[in-house]
């Protein structure tokens, strides 16, 4: 079966025992990527097509939808109808929770950046055999199960955490700060869970920055400012944006966060879907809003493949 | 004057102000909760800032909690089957892109492949509900499988990463020389190829386990009643309030990541 180039047989032969194994190459290759392909498509991709169409139905009295073509789930996010003579009236409750969201996210994106960013210039600028312990230490949180690392957020942060209970006890405050359940916890929870995702692919930059070039600026006279502004942010440039992304858009989805710091009340998109799904038993608002979720999503990853191309012709 | 002033930075030309401080300051944020956590589960005390005295009294109760019992038997059911099934068909794939030549789609197959990466997990949670429930009314068939399948489909591109990433490493010339002395291409897979690539496949059953076993926004949409896992359990003892118990459990379930993802690491430096 598998005919090697070294048989010394005439050409028309060797042709055809190529073409031969470029079947069967072809037809194994098939073979090995149509399980996982299959598995993905109709249970990863196809259930989104569905979402899509329950988007467009109406809502059944328990959960689930009743067949009927209904664009409501899309009227209900700028308008509320009236119980009593149905008419429209604009309402920013939806608006207001996706500002919110993105206003969440892209602030503890800035943190996030803020921190990483140190953090992976130091890890870069580390002998090259101590890197990799360094990097390990920031990505061992991010595989530790994140309901545990934000619970473990939620004991120290809370009224009676050790956070409050240590500065009371120093007789720095009298009372405790109200940080649980507020916009502030969901930030500290956001930073806290996707500060990896920010520090990895910073490091993948900076990691390639030539030190010799901080030299030779020290020695035109160059200051520390003037050097990271002109010399190390100019290198770090792709690791910012993918950093950015990969941080803003797991923010932007944020369930557990939300919903355990922010205690229910305050609202992120994430936690709004699943109520729909839950007790609000409004199945086509719900999708509609997940797609929604999923548009923004896919702008914010557009921008950074249009980046991630531009790349490679912004050299030197 | 000049060259004296300059000479103290000749040492560390690389620093920048306040870097190397602020690096500390995270590593010290990832870790001091968590640190929290672990310690304050071992306290003899309800409380989770008085620490009074060693003890593994809440890791007993924990162990004697039915809930816990019952969770902690359907989360590692649903983990072992979906990083199996995950497993094979993430090596199938990686196979596919690696040793076969070039072809067209290939981006399209690394596309479908990572989709579970790139959708935001919510948008896939309600999108699998609502998928299922169509499947359920359909063919009246209810059960655990619903749960492992989800699982399955985002284990996938975990179990894919770390198994490609081996197979590309992987020196060629072996195989090549199995294949110049005529053995048969599934031969050359179960004698050379295989044995080489084990502990990237062992690498990405062990990530696709982790991922498994903590997930919580596909679990807690798709598990029906009964199909509680440790994240779900954990969760709902969570917003009912706060108890020792759960401190030692999530330690324990920490520990088991911590353990696996050292593993892994571990796994992938021999590589080199």
């Amino acid at each position: 079966m598998a005919v090697t180039d070294h048989s010394a047989a005439p050409d028309g032969r060797l042709a055809s025992a190529r073409a031969a194994r470029g079947a069967e190459a072809r037809r194994r290759r098939r073979l090995l990527l149509a399980p996982a392909l299959i598995v993905i498509g109709i249970f990863g991709l196809f259930p989104l097509t569905i979402s899509l169409i329950y988007s467009f139905l109406t809502p059944g009295t328990y959960g689930g939808v009743t067949w009927e073509f209904s664009t409501d789930a899309y009227v209900q996010f700028l308008f509320e109808r009236d119980i009593f003579d149905d008419t429209l009236s604009f309402s920013s409750t939806y608006l207001q929770i996706y500002a919110r969201s993105i206003g969440l996210a892209l602030v503890a994106t800035l943190g996030a950046l803020i921190l990483g960013f140190p953090t992976a210039y130091f890890i870069a600028s580390k002998p090259r055999e101590q890197r990799n312990f360094w990097l390990f230490l920031i990505t061992l949180p991010f595989w530790t199960n994140l309901l545990i690392r934000t619970y473990a957020i939620l004991l120290i942060i809370r009224d009676e955490g050790i956070i409050n209970i240590g500065l009371m006890k120093a007789g720095v405050i009298s009372d405790p700060l109200n940080i649980l359940y507020t916009d502030t916890a969901v930030f500290i929870g956001l930073i806290y869970s996707y500060l990896p995702f920010m520090v990895l692919p910073l490091y993948a930059s900076l990691e390639k920055l030539d030190f010799r070039m901080i030299e030779a600026a020290y020695d035109l006279y160059a200051n520390r400012f003037q050097v990271l502004r002109r010399i190390i942010v100019p290198a770090a440039k792709p690791g910012i944006v993918a950093g950015c992304i990969l941080v803003f858009i797991p923010g932007l989805g944020a369930y557990i966060t939300p919903t355990l710091l922010g205690g229910g009340k305050e609202l992120m998109i994430g936690n709004m879907i699943a109520l729909q799904f839950g007790s609000s038993r409004n199945w086509p608002f719900g999708s509609a809003a997940a797609l929604i979720l999923m548009v923004v999503v896919m702008l914010a990853l557009l921008v950074y493949v249009r980046n991630a191309s531009r790349e490679p012709v912004r050299h030197g | 004057m000049a060259e004296s002033a300059r000479k103290p930075r000749m040492k560390d030309l690389r620093r920048q102000p306040f870097f190397t401080e602020i690096a500390w300051a995270c590593i010290f944020v990832l870790y001091a909760p968590i640190l929290v956590l672990i310690i304050f589960s071992f306290n003899d005390n309800r409380s989770v800032v008085l620490w009074t005295e060693f003890s593994f009294r809440w890791y007993v109760e924990a162990f004697e909690n039915e809930g816990i019992r019952k969770a902690t038997i359907v989360s590692f059911q649903v983990a072992a089957v979906s990083t199996f099934f995950a497993t094979i068909m993430a090596t199938m794939a990686a196979l596919a892109t690696t040793r076969t030549p070039p072809f067209k789609g290939q981006t399209a197959a690394y596309a479908i492949i990572n989709q579970p990466l790139m959708v935001p997990e919510i948008v896939t949670a309600v999108a699998t509900l609502s998928f299922f429930a169509i499947i359920k009314r359909a063919t009246g068939m209810t059960g655990i499988g619903y749960l492992m399948l989800a699982h399955t489909v985002f284990c996938i591109p975990f179990a894919y990463m770390p198994i490609r990433a081996r197979l590309e490493d992987m020196n060629l010339t072996l195989e090549q020389a199995a294949a110049d002395l005529y053995a048969p291409p599934f031969k050359v897979f179960r004698r050379v190829t295989l044995p080489l690539l084990l502990p990237g496949i062992v690498a990405g059953a062990m990530l696709a386990f982790v991922v498994s076993l903590d997930d919580v926004i596909i679990t807690l949409l798709v598990a029906g009643p009964g199909e509680t896992t440790l994240p779900i359990y954990i969760l709902g003892q969570i917003r009912r309030g706060i108890t020792p118990e759960i401190n030692a459990v999530s330690t324990l379930l920490l520990g088991l990541s911590l353990v696996f993802v050292t593993l892994f690491f571990l796994l992938g430096r021999k590589r080199k």
